[in-house]
């Protein structure tokens, strides 16, 4: 029994007995990464029926005679830059270096539009070479089937993560947010990246 | 638990912005890397698991350093990192077996 008073007493002093975060994060910002783990199931989910189906069926066209790996290259790299430019913005506003969060806010805003801009240009070129949702002239209707909802689902991730980018920096240049709501909105933004790692190898490399 | 409270206090690089570009700059390269695989011909189980390690390598420096999980309390880690072994398990598990059968019925 007196076992059993020590033990509650040092569980109610540890991190896990309530009234402090046993995160060390604020709510915001866990329920950011809670969302983000159940995105990432979405994505997985996606990832996965596309690797099934293509086992399952063997035969596949080869991505690098239809796709421009140096288009996809660029968008990746696009990517990559915004990635480390948004980083740099949370940094800025978490060190109280107000001036330099706008600027690079906006910047990573920009290369989302650009890559935005290519993925558009890619489906156009795709939609024009005779590509469907349904069906396609490579024989493999799943191909396209896959490559739509799959880049389109990133895509839309990227276009919300843009005007996300352009709401957090119009409501830090008005000083209503905290450093820790960039930090958020740098969170989403990097997720987005992160997908775009398995998207490029999975459907453009492999 | 000790280790935990003194990550409380916000653990800031000491390089300033520095980081960030070493991060970049090693994502570039991986990206350059994993081009290059694909433009050199090489035996396809090899492509693809050279491909996957890379694209590992890449998620890992993202999320240990633009996300910032590495200087966060390993609660916080172990709750993120825990669900996808778990995942990743289902996954096989439940597509696995389907996507391979037709291996055995070529």
């Amino acid at each position: 029994m007196a076992h059993d008073v020590v033990d509650q007493d040092r569980v109610l002093a540890s991190d896990w007995g309530g009234g402090r975060s046993p995160f060390a994060v604020g709510w915001p910002k866990l329920m950011m990464w809670v969302f983000l783990v159940s995105d990432t199931l979405t994505f997985a989910g996606l990832l996965a029926g596309y690797g099934a189906l293509r086992l399952s069926l063997g035969r596949w066209p080869v991505q690098a005679e239809i796709f421009n790996l140096y288009l996809v290259g660029a968008m990746t790299f696009i990517l990559i830059c915004s990635s480390a430019t948004m980083a740099v913005a949370v940094s800025a506003a978490k060190r109280g270096d107000r001036g330099r969060v706008v600027p690079y806010l906006l910047l990573t805003a920009l290369g989302g539009v650009l890559f935005l801009s290519g993925q558009a240009y890619e489906w156009t070129k795709f939609i024009h070479e005779g590509a469907r949702l349904y069906g396609n002239p490579w024989g493999v209707p799943q191909f396209s089937a896959t490559f739509f909802i799959i880049t389109g689902f990133h895509g839309g991730h990227v276009s919300v993560g843009v005007l996300y980018l352009l709401a957090t920096a119009a409501r830090w240049a008005l000083r209503r947010i905290q450093p820790e709501s960039v930090e958020i909105a740098g969170l989403y933004w990097h997720f987005v990246d992160l997908v775009w790692v398995f998207i490029f190898t999975l459907l453009y490399l492999i | 638990m000790e280790h935990g409270a003194e990550q409380l206090t916000h653990t800031a690089h000491p390089g300033g912005y520095r980081i960030y570009g070493v991060v970049w700059f090693w994502l570039l390269v991986i990206t350059l890397l994993e081009l290059g695989i694909v433009l050199v011909h090489v035996p396809r189980a090899l492509l693809i698991g050279s491909l996957l390690v890379l694209a590992l390598m890449k998620a890992a420096l993202i999320i240990a350093y633009f996300m910032h999980l590495r200087y966060e309390r390993l609660s916080l880690v172990y709750a993120v990192v825990t669900p996808m072994f778990f995942l990743a398990i289902v996954l096989f598990a439940f597509i696995g077996p389907d996507a391979l059968s037709v291996f055995s019925r070529r």
